[in-house]
């Protein structure tokens, strides 16, 4: 029986690791896929819990972060396209109009 | 060392390093592919916990359908690799630090969290992360959270065609 606590530091390590992508890479579409590795790891702390209370509704939760996960990237990959298209790149470093 | 065991460490090894992939490869597809199977591995990981539902909805959802997405756009944009690495500003450095010490406060408290996976009766384990027993959740406790995110992909799907569009 692997104890909880093992799910929940991968958890804790996925989620870091995301957060890293995010504020680190310059690619738009790199640091959204890192938002999914952050999505994922709370998703793997909901079932993780579930697994520990012998409850399902830590699996109902992790059913809507999938649903809101997808929303997310189709709109998130939208943007991603406009911006390309007006800009020419994604680089997030090029982007920067809103900042003076 | 019994076999639940050996499987979470590998699973959790390959999670790690496929995770690590999507970070730090230089090309996006790369990216992707890595993220692909970090979802993989992960479906792994739900099994172990019992979350059959959950482990299938992780590789038909994220595993397809996302994942497909994310690969249109990139052949979409045509992008190569990036040739330069960006510089390391103080933001950056700042970030990487803020990283490590979130993982280290993590792990001081999920240390003290209690270990022990909770003991399910004989049919309680049948029927723990089964479809019917979600399913039974979410259309009578949860049904207004799941028509909220019915309502929340539709618009999601009508925004993405208008944002995306160069003309309407």
């Amino acid at each position: 029986m692997v104890p909880i606590t093992y799910y929940l530091l991968l958890a804790a390590a996925l989620f870091c690791m995301g957060m890293f992508g995010v504020l680190v890479r310059r690619n738009a579409l790199v640091v959204f896929m890192s938002v999914e590795l952050m999505l994922n790891a709370a998703n793997l702390t909901f079932v993780a819990f579930a697994r520990m209370r012998g409850d399902n509704l830590g699996h109902v939760s992790a059913f809507f972060v999938i649903a809101v996960a997808a929303a997310e990237a189709a709109i998130g990959l939208a943007i991603v396209i406009a911006v390309f298209r007006s800009r020419g790149s994604i680089l997030l470093e090029d982007l920067r109009t809103m900042k003076h | 060392m019994n076999i639940e065991l050996i499987l979470f460490g590998a699973f959790a090894l390959l999670t790690l390093l496929s995770a690590g992939t999507v970070i730090f490869a230089r090309s996006p597809i790369n990216s992707a592919m890595a993220l692909v199977s970090t979802f993989f591995f992960m479906a792994g990981i739900y099994v172990l916990l019992w979350a059959h539902t959950v482990a299938v909805m992780q590789v038909l959802v994220y595993a397809g359908a996302i994942m497909v997405l994310f690969l249109f756009v990139i052949m979409l944009l045509n992008l190569g690799e990036s040739s330069t690495r960006g510089k390391p500003t103080v933001a950056r450095v700042a970030g990487g630090a803020a990283t490590v010490g979130l993982f280290a406060v993590l792990a001081i408290i999920l240390l003290k969290l209690p270990a022990e996976p909770a003991t399910l009766s004989t049919g309680a384990q049948a029927s723990f992360g089964t479809i019917a027993t979600m399913g039974q959740v979410i259309f009578t406790q949860w049904l207004f959270p799941f028509e909220a995110v019915s309502l929340l992909l539709l618009v999601a799907m009508v925004g993405a065609v208008v944002v995306a569009k160069s003309r309407i």
